[in-house]
């Protein structure tokens, strides 16, 4: 499950309009739910602006749960054994079933699927930029378990907190499923890196390519985070982004030991005075290309979703008509 | 994509009792075509992991809310009467457990 940069603005994304169509009272009551660290639920009134951020988020985060089943998708056919075939359907299976949980929180708060799947459909949604990257051997399989994963849980944990109560309901699901991903992956790697050399480096070359793709995932410097302070504020994000990647950095430096691979930073290591890893700089233009469709897989993912999704038109359709017949039927035996 | 996706496929909401002895509980909602289906797709989206062994679902349009707005009024009159609750009322030591 993957999350990241939630304060990545869609296309449509316009300014948040402090638009107040509330009493004030209403407000007032609103904003003393979330200084108490109260929940919100759907029915409750709610700032404009705050439904809007959550819609946003949400769904952008449900899109990333389902274009992220096509990066691993790939390799369901070629993975090595059947034991490691059965895992990774699991996982991608784990994967669909967080975008159900998720655009369901979204639906709560007045969208609807269709509105949702139309924006992804057409590309003025955004989703998470890592799966723009493709996948190209069996340890890149691995290597998004321990560190995709990895940064999505980070990114995770925190939301279980959520102001937005069927959102943080959602998120205690998909964190209690998430474990297993990244220990699968973890675990795929160990047993590569016990193998040949040449596994060995298909390993490394893994962790080389998405290392720096995975601390871009937590989304831009909190400097230059224009929304995150008000999603602070409304306890939407709990943890600022930059401290969510320094404290992935310090958590995956130590597992990347154990495995026996490099992270490809020079500027990587440990500073005793703040007591955290010093990392280097960001290619953050690489990340903002991306963003804007232009990575190496942005056409392919989003055209093999739009198929999927095409292609099951029929199944909808007859599923639909399968139901109207049985209660035409039902209704006919009871006149 | 231009097809309609699930606009005439009703929402349902899913309750999973998790084990025998135990209530049914309110895990999420889905969209499903009929009942039968949505029963389906409940096991898939919430028991991959034995979460539960019985499941009902529910159309969300049949389900009457109470609503928020009305809190006070149907819940705040509970508030003061403590003496619905045992440790209202102080009973000597030596009874012990009542």
């Amino acid at each position: 499950m993957y999350t990241q940069a939630m304060d990545i603005p869609d296309d449509s994304g316009k300014k948040l309009a402090a638009v107040s169509n509330a009493t004030s009272e209403q407000e007032a009551a609103f904003e003393a739910r979330i200084d108490a660290d109260g929940r919100i639920e759907p029915q409750d009134w709610m700032p404009e602006a705050y439904r809007k951020t959550l819609v946003r988020q949400i769904s952008q985060h449900a899109h990333s749960e389902i274009v992220g089943m096509l990066p691993e998708g790939n390799w369901i056919s070629r993975a090595p054994s059947l034991k490691r075939k059965a895992i990774l359907i699991a996982k991608v299976q784990d994967e669909g079933g967080h975008g159900l949980y998720l655009y369901s929180a979204a639906e709560t708060l007045g969208t609807s699927r269709d509105q949702m799947l139309e924006g992804l459909h057409s590309g003025k949604a955004k989703y998470s930029s890592i799966f723009n990257y493709p996948t190209l051997n069996w340890a890149d399989v691995g290597v998004i378990g321990w560190l995709v994963d990895g940064a999505a849980i980070m990114n995770q944990v925190p939301l279980c907190r959520c102001s937005y109560g069927p959102y943080a309901r959602a998120m205690v699901r998909v964190c209690k499923e998430e474990s297993f991903h990244q220990r699968q992956g973890y675990e795929a790697l160990l047993v590569m890196m016990k193998g040949t050399d040449e596994q060995r480096a298909m390993v490394q070359d893994a962790v080389n390519r998405y290392w720096w793709k995975c601390l871009a995932m937590f989304g831009p410097p909190d400097a230059d985070s224009p929304h995150s302070a008000q999603g602070m504020r409304w306890g939407i994000k709990r943890i600022s982004n930059d401290d969510l990647r320094q404290k992935f950095i310090d958590a995956t430096v130590p597992q990347a030991k154990v495995l026996g691979v490099t992270l490809p930073d020079p500027d990587l290591k440990w500073n005793e005075a703040r007591g955290h890893y010093d990392y280097g700089q960001i290619d953050w233009a690489e990340f903002w290309n991306t963003v804007e469709g232009n990575g190496p897989c942005n056409k392919e993912r989003l055209a093999t979703r739009v198929k999927a999704h095409n292609d099951g038109q029929w199944v909808r359709d007859a599923a639909q008509a399968y139901a109207r017949k049985q209660k035409e039927r039902a209704l006919k035996e009871a006149a | 994509m231009n097809t309609p996706a699930l606009k005439d496929w009703p929402l349902w909401e899913v309750f999973v009792r998790s084990k025998q002895g135990l209530e049914h509980k309110h895990c999420g909602s889905l969209h499903a075509a009929d009942a039968a289906q949505a029963l389906h797709m409940a096991r898939d989206v919430y028991t991959r992991r034995q979460e539960g062994v019985s499941i009902w679902v529910v159309p969300s349009v049949a389900i009457t809310a109470s609503n928020p707005d009305d809190k006070g009024e149907l819940f705040d009159p509970a508030a003061d009467k403590i003496y619905r609750h045992p440790t209202f009322y102080e009973i000597p030591e030596e009874v012990g457990h009542m």
